[in-house]
């Protein structure tokens, strides 16, 4: 992005020796930043890196433990977020603060609302007020729809029109183009030079080295809690970021040696299935999966692959179309059968489908095999010493740490809550593996981990199915890839066979070059 | 006929005008994001506070705003629990209804020489129109009702007013649908929260007095019997809205109505098994629709900043 | 294991908290709390007569507590308890009059189908909710007022009451009271005279129903802990998701759990009319056995072993409560409840117990 707007005498937001414990956590460990007027600055770091909480400082929504922070030179003193909107910072958060069934209108006056009278809201007023607003800075809404009815893009313009409302000049951005389309994401970069037009000053959050480049002036980079550099982005290229990012130099592309395809293991045939709104989301979608090879699905979140997993797994019903593992007929069947037939799945949320987190480790181990021999008689008695000596074996093969048997699943770290699903997942007797988003929320060492074992899979002549919404991990990972969008698979490439932009272009809904 | 008729309805409104005191405290807790599942205990104890101060002050309107502080005090208990320590609120809820019964029986038996009751008050809470109407006639068992139910009816529309029309209102659901929302925006889901549970036992105290001072003349234990969950029941059936809780207690109230009116002709139905529909019709009409799918977002959820 | 230790310390914390709030109330209401306390303590283990009696009204509880439990464990919030206990003593009642059977065979088959009658009570809001998503809260109070009414009905049935209000009471072939007619007996009253523990222990309606209690206890624990359908429960109450991915039907362990819940309940009404009452009287309010087992399950921290301390520890406030009612203490035997509601009170709010720890510690550290 050009610089010509950013005011080199006016520093608005200056943060000096933030420190901020949880506990005896340090999310934050001394960070310093300055930004200028006109500026757009990225704060760049890993998940837990602690750049959201250092926004929700500046923010005032967590009390810094230590330093000072300074906004057009005064300092603030007993800040909170009431008081942030006073000065002119506003914050759009990763997750929307949105009221769903509160109109557009409503969530943005929400706080602030005109009134006609002694507290009687103004409503015709209110929405007066947002039409006016976003013709001003070219976000588009509808005023009087619900918050429930609009898609996830107008949803973060609307979040963006809150903080305008409130007259912030400084807007912190956290990840915002995690739930958006390629498409969204160049509409999103124009309302950004709109905004810096007019004189605001932006700082985004994200861990998106193309983002970096593509969208801002300044990066400062944070790496577990310390500010490593802050650069001016025109001067380092991505390998450099990624570098600071992660404190070592990173392999994008996952080893593996070349391999012969084998037996179809995966057979998706037209298949339809609907949401819970009654919403079809999968619409005729095609898909073949072969031993010995990694299928990766790229798309962007919401097109259908949720949908999609579910109806293999068995936890939703299809509407029509057909399945086959391994040649037996799946397309109705129980996710106790569909595990039976030899498919095993990592779910895309460990921590909601993929463990409980109440059970100890060798209680989560035995999930789908509890009432099995020898974990359990024919009468339904478990056998505790088989049980905790599977569990034993489990935990010292897959190096999970504490390695307790007795552990509860909850107290293990995002990284061994993964170790123990996979450990799980790829001890049941299986062809095929389904991967969904499996390094989500982890760090460097444990996406390597997951990495690894997804090539050992493939490698030892299983099928792995992985969708994920990272197109980078699609592009390492994957023997083949098949673009999905709309509930349906647009293109299969061999890898290599497209580059990243083709594939970004065919996941917004675009054609690809022939 | 139409002498009857007037009577169900009369019967109607005074059944149902505890109801629809403690159905919108519990509207207006929910609201908020808090569960009341101490409704029960909040109207007894008001019953009891109304009543005893009912009697000693020989002023039933005393009584009446003596019942809304008592329970709004234990209802303070509730959001202290809920708010302040997010307790589990349902927990929390059943220990009002320990508190709320086993206190105003206690201090009972302290004020009325050891007696689980109260000494029945000399004037009770007077009625909205006396005299207006000829006695027995449709339109005075109707509308010559006792105030509390006027002021019941009042309190709803001042309700679905609040909520759907002022600031306040906004604010007040913002904090039940999406807590975090409200706060980054600088609503205090705490102050939100405290008025509203706190209101909660305020309405159901003036429930369980408009029992004691205007249905019945005192307090005694088996007043209130399960009145705190039928207005549970009410609030759900009524969606979580003013209107539709006051809907609901009406249904309720008929249905009580009718109980007592057939007892009175001589068709021979168990009276029993005719208390019984009420509850049956709102089991039959619950499997119809999904029950709690206009909850609010956020109820039960306590509201806490990592 | 360290969530185990803390629940239990939470537990014990808010019990001190009961008996210390319960004693400030006594002394700003002008009793005296240490003496009121020893006397409810002398009510309870003062004679083999005041201990039988205590264990005698914890057994419902116990067993209501237990029930609350099941249906905690899957996840379930069972209001019910009540009606499913309503539905028991309707059940035994009325077999127990008009069933004709040997001594022994009789109450055993009259339990049994109490047992399943309470459990289809209690499976019906389970149905409702994996069928239809009803709140099991909001369907097992309408089930709650059903099942008294049902009750209330039953005492008008023209071949079954006995005087107004009251039925006829069960054959003596069904009750389950130990040495029921014997002990009136001459011969019965001549061996009693001599022992003179066992004669005072015998005022009471010593029945065989705390054992049964303490067979639900133990069978409740295996089922939760040793068996496939418990894993399979629990699953279910920790992560529904979850368990549905591993390939667990939610819906059908939900009705399981809701029986299972429903049948103690009703197992429990059962036990007290057999037991205690011996026939039905009409009701004016609800009882409170299923409330009160709320309590009690929360207190046991939803074990069973839990159930049955806290079961007998209620049981026995409540009737160590009543002695507190006569001179010289005078004192309201509604303490007890309102000290069972602060000692809930505080197991909702487990980081106030943190707070005050913390705090504690402290102190102590600045000393």
């Amino acid at each position: 992005m050009g610089k010509e707007y950013i005011d080199y005498d006016n520093i608005v937001v200056e943060m000096k020796g933030i420190v901020k414990k949880f506990g005896d956590f340090t999310a934050n460990d001394h960070i310093d930043l300055t930004v200028h007027k006109g500026e757009v600055h990225a704060l760049l770091g890993e998940n837990g890196a602690g750049k959201s909480t250092l926004m929700n400082v500046l923010y005032g929504f967590y009390e810094s433990t230590e330093g000072e922070i300074f906004v057009n030179g005064e300092k603030l003193t007993d800040h909170s977020p009431t008081n942030s909107i006073a000065k002119g910072i506003g914050m759009v958060h990763q997750h929307f603060m949105l009221v769903q069934n509160f109109t557009v209108a409503e969530n943005i006056v929400l706080g602030n609302e005109p009134v006609k009278g002694k507290g009687l809201m103004d409503r015709e007023q209110a929405i007066k007020e947002v039409r006016e607003l976003s013709e001003r800075y070219g976000l588009y809404v509808e005023p009087e729809a619900k918050i429930q009815d609009i898609s996830v893009g107008m949803q973060q313009r609307v979040e963006i029109l809150k903080t305008l409302y409130r007259g912030a000049e400084i807007l912190i951005l956290d990840e915002p183009t995690a739930v958006l389309t390629p498409q969204e994401i160049e509409e999103l970069i124009d309302i950004i030079h709109n905004l810096v037009k007019e004189g605001k000053t932006i700082i985004i959050i994200t861990h998106k080295l193309n983002e970096v480049k593509s969208a801002c002036d300044y990066c400062t980079i944070i790496r577990r809690g310390v500010r490593i550099d802050t650069v001016d982005v025109d001067d380092v290229s991505q390998k450099d970021l990624a570098e600071k990012m992660v404190g070592r130099s990173v392999e994008f592309k996952v080893e593996k040696e070349e391999l012969e395809a084998g037996d179809l293991i995966l057979k998706v045939e037209d298949l339809h299935v609907r949401d819970n709104r009654n919403i079809q989301k999968v619409k005729g979608l095609n898909l073949e999966v072969y031993q010995g090879e990694i299928l990766g699905v790229a798309g962007v979140d919401g097109n259908g692959q949720s949908e999609f997993l579910e109806a293999i797994n068995g936890l939703r019903d299809v509407e029509s179309g057909k399945i086959t593992a391994g040649g037996v007929d799946i397309t109705y069947a129980k996710p106790k059968d569909v595990n039976e037939s030899g498919v095993v799945i990592i779910p895309e949320d460990r921590q909601k489908r993929g463990l409980v987190l109440d059970f100890n480790l060798a209680e989560n181990f035995i999930l789908q095999k509890f009432k099995k021999n020898p974990f359990a008689s024919e009468r339904g008695i478990l056998a505790d010493d088989e049980i905790y000596k599977y569990g034993e074996r489990l935990i010292k093969e897959f190096d999970i740490r504490p390695p307790k048997v007795k552990q509860l699943a909850g107290e293990l770290s995002g990284g061994n809550q993964q170790k123990v699903v996979i450990a799980r997942e790829i001890s049941n007797v299986h062809d095929l593996l389904i991967a969904v988003q499996p390094t989500r929320g982890l760090d460097v060492g444990a996406i390597e981990y997951v990495h690894k074992s997804l090539v050992e899979e493939r490698n030892k002549g299983r099928g792995v199915l992985l969708i994920s919404f990272e197109l980078d991990e699609i592009m390492g990972m994957s023997d083949r890839i098949a673009v999905i969008y709309e509930g349906e698979i647009v293109k299969v490439f061999k890898a290599g066979e497209a580059t990243e932009k083709e594939i970004g272009l065919l996941m917004a809904g675009g054609e690809a070059n022939e | 006929m139409i002498g009857s008729l007037g009577f169900v309805l009369g019967t109607t409104l005074m059944y149902a005008t505890p109801l629809i005191y403690a159905s919108l405290g519990g509207v207006i807790s929910e609201r908020s994001g808090v569960i009341n599942i101490g409704l029960e205990g909040l109207l007894a104890f008001g019953a009891f506070a109304g009543a005893t101060v009912g009697y000693y002050t020989g002023n039933p309107w005393l009584g009446f705003i003596a019942g809304g502080v008592g329970s709004g005090l234990i209802g303070l208990i509730h959001a202290i629990s809920s708010v302040t320590f997010h307790g589990d609120q349902v927990v929390s809820g059943i220990a009002i209804n320990f508190i709320g019964p086993g206190l105003a029986i206690f201090l009972s038996r302290k004020f009325f020489s050891g007696a689980a009751m109260t000494i029945p008050v000399e004037y009770k809470i007077p009625k909205f129109l006396p005299g207006v109407f000829p006695k027995y006639s449709f339109l005075d068992n109707l509308l010559n009702q006792d105030w509390t139910t006027v002021i019941a009816i009042l309190c709803a529309v001042v309700m679905w007013f609040i909520l759907y029309k002022t600031v306040l209102g906004l604010r007040i659901l913002s904090v039940g649908e999406n807590p975090e929302a409200a706060d980054t925006l600088g609503i205090s889901v705490r102050k939100i929260r405290y008025s509203c549970v706190i209101m909660s036992g305020v309405l159901a105290g003036l429930g369980g007095a408009s029992m004691s001072l205007a249905v019945a003349s005192n307090f005694f234990p088996t007043l209130i019997s399960g009145h705190g969950f039928i207005a549970l029941a009410a609030m759900i059936f009524g969606q979580w809205k003013p209107h539709g809780a006051l809907g609901a207690c009406l249904i309720f109230g008929l249905a009580q109505a009718l109980v007592i009116f057939l007892g009175s002709t001589s068709i021979s139905i168990s009276s029993e098994l005719l208390s019984m529909m009420p509850y049956i019709l709102t089991l039959v009409i619950l499997l119809g629709f999904v029950s709690s799918a206009n909850a609010p977002a956020a109820d039960g959820q306590p509201y806490e900043k990592e | 294991m360290s969530k185990k230790k803390s629940t239990l310390t939470i537990i014990l914390f808010s019990v001190l908290i009961g008996f210390l709030a319960g004693g400030i109330i006594l002394k700003l209401a002008g009793y005296r709390p240490l003496e009121t306390y020893l006397v409810m303590l002398k009510g309870i283990f003062g004679s083999p007569k005041f201990m039988s009696y205590s264990i005698l009204k914890a057994t419902p509880l116990i067993l209501t507590g237990l029930s609350v439990m099941f249906a905690f464990r899957t996840g379930l919030f069972n209001i019910g308890a009540e009606g499913q206990f309503i539905v028991g003593a309707i059940t035994a009642a009325m077999l127990g009059y008009y069933l004709h059977l040997p001594y022994v065979i009789h109450p055993l088959v009259i339990l049994l189908i109490a047992t399943f009658v309470g459990g289809l009570w209690g499976g019906l809001a389970g149905f409702f909710k994996a069928r239809f998503g009803v709140n099991e809260v909001i369907s097992t109070i309408m089930l709650n007022w059903v099942a008294f009414y049902l009750s209330n009905f039953v005492v008008t049935i023209e071949s079954f009451v006995k005087r107004i209000n009251v039925s006829y009471s069960i054959q003596p072939t069904a009750s389950i009271r130990i040495l029921g007619e014997w002990k009136t007996s001459d011969a019965g009253r001549a061996w009693l005279m001599e022992h003179p523990v066992l004669f005072d222990m015998f005022k009471s309606q010593v029945n065989v129903g705390v054992i049964i209690a303490i067979l639900a206890v133990v069978i409740s624990g295996f089922i939760l802990n040793k068996t496939t359908l418990g894993y399979s429960l629990k699953a279910v109450g920790y992560n529904k998701y979850a368990a549905e991915f591993g390939g667990i039907d939610v819906k059908r362990n939900m009705f399981t759990s809701m029986f299972i819940a429903g049948s103690i309940s009703g197992l429990a009404g059962g036990i007290q009319v057999l037991g205690i009452s011996h026939n039905l009287s009409t009701l004016a309010a609800m009882e409170g056995f299923g409330f009160d087992g709320i309590a009690v399950a929360l207190m046991g921290a939803n074990t069973p072993i839990g159930c049955l301390l806290s079961g007998l520890f209620f049981g026995a406030l409540k009737y160590g409560g009543s002695k507190i009612q006569t001179p010289p203490i005078n004192a309201p035997s509604e303490t007890v409840n309102i000290m069972v509601g602060i000692i809930v009170l505080f197991i909702s709010m487990p980081k106030l117990i943190d707070v005050l720890k913390k705090s504690i510690a402290a102190r102590k550290k600045v000393k």
